[in-house]
């Protein structure tokens, strides 16, 4: 197919590239969709638009690798509304294809028929803190739930995303450890430091960290002295024993960890001096009654 | 729930623990160590090894990444900018940061089930509010990007249930019919197709909705009539090695005048 757009991209795609025209569809944002015959107002049709580009990077001509490679990658540059952005996204992509899937393609076509992680990974949505980069997970190998300040809801607080994904990962794929990492100057545990005793809830910043509220107590009993900075410290790490006390709320997480089948394991990541420490919940360890204390075991601090 | 004691609060990692009072346990536990090199603590065992995993991959990027760039890493400490938005799937075939290269400090990714953005409702869903409100209000990072990928479990799970007459999952089956708009397109346009066909189809139908739901926050509106924000989607087609962008816009046709 034709590439109609002018750009270099599309010239150096030629054959391999379906850059469509714009489409214009009518569609509606809110509201049940109007039919021809109820619409009043006419001229407030509201239109959205779906431009496509394809990268069929599997099927580019020889010598394309060796174009992308010479050219010159300066991105946001393009004058069209989004293209210096795609062109971004398919150069990245591209690298992604070149580097690891065409080398190891069995692999790859293996984890096309089905995944089987050793690892569920719940980590912040911080962009400093991907697990697959500081600790090297390959495609395959970490299951894993990224939501602010890496918070774990109880069982008792009802459906949500993070225990939809709890859910799937401990009863369909059956992983073996559940891994819980903070870190570092987190705004989300800053924000829970931060927030006031009685507060008008219409954040949903707020209606979200308040799940780590215990953490937040223990912390301002324990580290009152310490300076504001020191406490959000402190909370980043009870924050994870926090949410690792959460996960045994869950009938099925409590059962397997109980068989020894899975394990629950806390995280740290310190980007200021690049230091990780990990522990693990030692379950048969922890005294289970009321006020019973948390033990950990195999704690290791990597620096 | 169980209180934690500040004694056992792990406190920079740097105290050893005293296993010695666990005696049940002394004869599985290694010593814990603090402040070791890394070469030191690579156990032999040929079999999986979860705690020798996250040591090569923690040192890799230690001795790799981090130290040669320390400066950069520096200046990322003081506070993030990135660029994009991600909302990916929790799948482990699809982590963001290995397909699109994203290194530290360039995207705010938010995983989950299916890769959904459910529409605005702090009671329900503040998770995935919070997440977009600390990104757009706080960040205010430029790009939002929705990412959907081949053989989704959590679009497969959409699409089956409750015709399929399974057992129902406490948890999966609320979370997906966020989607279910799409299942209903997807039916509708698509119902005489293969299963797998419907499959792929709702996959990507699924991001656009998504991407739709995002107008319903907002400071995502807000954003976006001052021309700061970018909405695009993507699929990712593990199967056959391919990558598609989909750019969302939203505008209004010049005026129609009734005569």
């Amino acid at each position: 197919m034709a590439a109609p757009s002018p750009t270099p991209f599309s010239r150096l795609f030629n054959s391999s590239v379906d850059a469509r025209p714009t489409s214009l569809k009518t569609a509606t944002i809110l509201g049940p969709k109007l039919k021809s015959g109820e619409t009043e107002q006419a001229h407030l049709r509201l239109l959205t638009s779906f431009k496509h580009l394809k990268f069929k990077a599997s099927k580019e001509p020889p010598g394309l690798t060796q174009q992308l490679d010479n050219r010159k990658l300066e991105s946001l540059t393009e004058s069209e509304n989004g293209c210096d952005l795609f062109e971004d996204l398919k150069h990245r992509f591209l690298r992604f294809k070149r580097r690891k899937f065409k080398e190891n393609l069995d692999h790859f076509q293996n984890l096309a028929q089905g995944q089987a992680p050793k690892f569920m990974i719940i980590a912040c949505a911080d962009s400093r803190v991907c697990p697959s980069i500081i600790l090297g997970f390959q495609p395959g190998e970490a299951f894993m739930v990224r939501n602010v300040a890496n918070l774990v809801p109880t069982f008792e607080s009802g459906p949500s995303e993070t225990n939809a994904a709890l859910e799937f990962a401990v009863n369909s794929l059956k992983v073996e450890n559940i891994l819980v990492i903070g870190h570092s100057c987190c705004g989300g545990i800053r924000a829970l430091m931060s927030m006031e005793d009685e507060v008008d809830s219409s954040s949903f910043i707020r209606s979200w960290v308040v799940v780590g509220k215990n953490a937040r107590l223990i912390t301002k009993s324990a580290a009152s002295n310490l300076s504001f900075d020191q406490q959000c410290r402190h909370c980043e790490k009870e924050s994870v024993n926090h949410s690792l006390l959460n996960l045994l709320t869950y009938p099925w997480i409590e059962e397997k960890v109980a068989e020894g089948v899975l394990s629950l394991h806390g995280g740290y990541y310190d980007f200021i001096d690049c230091t990780f420490e990990k522990w693990t919940l030692d379950y048969k360890a922890s005294n289970r009654e009321k006020n019973s204390r948390f033990a950990v075991k195999n704690q290791f601090y990597w620096c | 729930m169980a209180s934690l004691s500040l004694e056992e609060t792990v406190e920079g990692g740097k105290r050893l623990i005293n296993t010695s009072e666990n005696e049940d346990n002394s004869a599985k536990l290694e010593k814990p160590t603090a402040e070791l090199p890394l070469a030191d603590l690579i156990p032999s065992s040929s079999s999986f090894d979860p705690v020798q995993a996250i040591i090569e991959g923690f040192k890799d990027f230690k001795l790799n990444e981090f130290d040669p760039n320390r400066p950069c890493y520096d200046e990322l400490a003081k506070g993030q900018e990135p660029k994009f938005l991600v909302f990916a799937c929790s799948d482990s075939r699809v982590s963001p940061s290995t397909i699109l290269n994203f290194k530290p400090g360039e995207a705010f990714t938010v995983r989950n089930i299916a890769n959904m953005v459910p529409v605005f409702d702090q009671l329900k869903h503040s998770g995935t509010g919070a997440a977009i409100e600390y990104a757009i209000s706080v960040l205010e990072i430029p790009n939002i990007l929705v990412i959907g990928h081949s053989r989704c479990g959590g679009i497969e799970r959409l699409m089956s249930y409750p015709e399929d007459r399974s057992a129902p999952f406490d948890f999966i089956d609320d979370w997906v019919k966020i989607g279910l708009p799409a299942k209903l397109k997807v039916k509708a346009i698509w119902g005489n197709c293969s299963f797998d066909e419907q499959l792929k189809q709702c996959e990507k139908e699924s991001v656009k909705l998504s991407l739709t739901n995002l107008l319903t926050y907002p400071y995502v509106r807000k954003a976006i009539a001052k021309n700061a924000l970018k909405l695009m989607g993507g699929y990712y087609d593990f199967v056959d090695g391919k990558f598609e962008v989909v750019l969302f816009e939203t505008h209004f046709s010049p005026p129609i005048p009734a005569i």
